[in-house]
């Protein structure tokens, strides 16, 4: 691959994306408009977050590609040995090893440190999207503050429903100003999004780029009276027992029986190799896994 | 059970094996090559060419042969290459009053200076499936002519003496450019112009057939539909003056438009402008008549709430790179998002169930929040 550049971006594509990221760090949970490239991946496969990713790896930093919590999902195998291929650099499913993880739908369960920086891949970054399709407007919206749409949108829901139906992508207040979709990560994450580690968020086709800095306050929208409700499954997980993970939830024979297991597979691992046993693991062999 | 996430690294090792094995097809069967698809196949690489904005077209046949004949694919390809290539700087305007044209035709004189020229097209055909063509024969030679006069003259040009046609102010002379920059509203005609140049044909052409159709009606006379070939210059710094780099096909049409009237302003007509890559006289046309109803402020028309009249709906939409990649990234796994659903889902059942809470709609409104 010596015909493309270290991390397959030029160095001017990659200045005008770490510009972006810059102002992203400055302005929290402001989203900026940036000059997004065509990748050799389609839009919708992570475009956005494999350009902020190419725009901060260095040579020296070790690479985690997560999908769905898992590092073995198809995408998360394709970005992460596009970026094996075009920059050369280490790579890890470990999650503590890792300089620069790149997710789609997920926050590892096991805390980031000072550090560490982690991409987010962005479908829709307009958290306002939905209630509003013209970006001409939700940009003034944003620009005045004015977020009642949003308040409105999750009191009808408590009104109708009786809960604020909103399962993932739950928006946030980012240090008290911008109102900002987390992308598509279950509202179980959301606790998580105040952490040591650098988040950068890029949305490819919509051409957004937006960042958390570190121990920023991030709070999840709610009512005094229906405070924010992280929800998971019901169950620990079968294969390593652990109780605080977000689980997914398998389909595992004809007649509809069920296993519940981490969506953080490195997590998983490391609790299993650390001995720790859940409900079903006794009847799984090796063999069938 | 586990292996269902598993083994994604030699599924796609082997998925694109298959591939490659499909697209060949029966190895009986001879190869196409680049030069045939370059040759026969001209209308697919003209459009994937202008889709694709880079003027190519061997690297558009090659494109359209990798991706077994799916132009949005080759289309892809090609703009992924494309963004790759460093920029050595910007040409001159073409001039298209200079082209030298294998078609040129005016639906508004039955005659004009220059002379109509049909030209190749598929016009007055009879569409009926031309069975000779299965037996491989050779074409007869067309009849020739002598080429028209080295340059024909913008039929427009004849109505803008007059001072019938809407005059056009000159433009910055840097248009931006929506390839380096991000889209942002209000987008300013020029870059409209690039938008809609590689915009989705189909998109496109539905758009325009709903002006048609009293969607922000706008009758269009084609004034002129010109085909050919114009040079492409640039300046050179270290010369001092412009040199020609090469020569492209163009599909040029401009439109005449109702005109408008006010009390300060004498009745007159207006204009939409199309230019595209290569022979493809479809699109041509298409952003020709989205172009003028994208024009309705500056011309003090009434916003009928048409979608061809909305520039973030048409701009925003009008892609199709964009807009098959995120519509088909909806194969991706999203397990992770469905189960948090899942549990929302049954939660509120669960509280209907238990007499809490009236719930009547499912949470199912939430699924359109993509992901």
């Amino acid at each position: 691959m010596s015909d493309y550049n270290f991390a397959y971006l030029d160095e001017q594509t990659k200045r005008m994306v770490r510009r972006a990221i810059l102002k992203g760090l400055a302005i929290p949970g402001y989203q900026v408009p940036f000059a997004s490239r065509e990748m050799p991946m389609p839009y919708g496969w992570g475009t956005g977050g494999v350009q902020v990713t190419a725009g901060i790896l260095t040579p020296d930093d070790c690479l985690k590609v997560i999908d769905q919590g898992a590092d073995d999902t198809t995408n998360a195998v394709s970005i992460r040995r596009f970026f094996e291929k075009t920059a050369q650099v280490a790579v890890t499913e470990k999650t503590s090893l890792a300089s620069v993880i790149q997710t789609r739908h997920r926050i590892p369960e096991e805390p980031l440190h000072d550090g560490q920086i982690l991409v987010y891949q962005v479908p829709i970054p307009e958290p306002l999207r939905f209630l509003e399709p013209s970006e001409v407007e939700t940009r003034k919206m944003h620009a005045l503050e004015e977020y009642g749409l949003m308040q409105v949108k999750l009191y009808e829901d408590i009104a109708r429903h009786g809960a604020i139906a909103t399962a993932y992508a739950y928006p946030v207040k980012v240090e008290g100003r911008y109102v900002m979709d987390p992308s598509p990560i279950p509202k179980f994450d959301n606790p998580k999004l105040s952490m040591a580690a650098i988040q950068l968020f890029g949305a490819g086709r919509e051409q957004r780029i937006y960042a958390i800095p570190p121990f920023t306050n991030v709070v999840s929208l709610d009512f005094e009276d229906f405070p924010f409700d992280p929800s998971k499954a019901d169950h620990a997980c079968d294969l390593c027992g652990a109780s605080d993970s977000y689980l997914d939830e398998l389909i595992i024979d004809d007649a509809g029986g069920r296993m519940f297991l981490c969506s953080d597979t490195d997590y998983c691992a490391t609790r299993c190799a650390a001995g720790e046993v859940g409900a079903q693991r006794m009847t799984l062999t090796e063999g069938a896994a | 059970m586990y292996v269902a996430v598993k083994g994604g690294e030699r599924a796609i090792d082997n998925a694109h094996a298959w591939l490659a094995e499909d697209r060949r097809g029966d190895p009986e069967v001879p190869e196409l090559s680049v030069a045939q698809i370059r040759e026969q196949m001209r209308l697919a690489v003209n459009r994937v060419m202008a889709e694709g904005s880079l003027y190519d077209p061997d690297l558009a046949a090659l494109a359209i042969k990798q991706s077994r004949g799916d132009l949005i694919e080759a289309i892809f390809l090609i703009r992924a290459y494309r963004t790759t290539l460093p920029r050595f700087g910007g040409s001159r305007p073409v001039d298209t009053g200079t082209m030298a044209c294998d078609r040129r035709i005016s639906a508004t004189f039955k005659d004009a200076p220059g002379g109509q020229v049909l030209g190749p097209t598929f016009d007055y055909t009879h569409r009926l499936l031309d069975f000779k063509l299965a037996a491989e024969g050779t074409v007869p030679p067309a009849p020739t002519a002598d080429p028209l006069p080295e340059t024909a003259p913008h039929i427009m040009g004849f109505l803008d003496r007059e001072g019938l046609i809407q005059s056009e102010p000159e433009g910055p002379d840097t248009p931006p450019d929506l390839t380096r920059s991000p889209l942002e509203l209000p987008a300013e005609r020029a870059l409209r112009l690039q938008a809609l140049a590689r915009g989705d044909e189909g998109f496109l052409l539905g758009l325009a057939y709903s002006t048609q159709r009293g969607y922000a009606r706008n009758h269009a006379f084609v004034a002129e539909l010109r085909i050919g070939t114009v040079a492409v210059e640039m300046d050179i710094p270290e010369l001092g003056f412009a040199i020609e780099i090469g020569e492209m096909t163009l599909t040029e049409c401009e439109t005449v438009n109702q005109f408008t009237g006010s009390k300060t302003e004498p009745a007159q007509f207006t204009r939409g402008y199309g230019l595209v890559f290569g022979m493809s006289e479809r699109k041509a046309l298409s952003m020709a008549l989205v172009d003028r109803a994208l024009r309705w402020k500056e011309l003090g028309e009434d916003d009928s709430g048409a979608p061809a009249q909305n520039a973030e709906f048409v701009l925003y939409h009008s892609d199709n790179i964009q807009a098959t990649g995120f519509l088909e990234h909806i194969k991706l796994p999203h397990y992770v998002d469905f189960q948090s659903e899942l549990e929302l889902v049954r939660k509120l059942r669960a509280q209907t169930a238990a007499g809490g809470v009236t719930a009547t709609a499912t949470a199912a409104q939430d699924c359109e929040t993509g992901s």
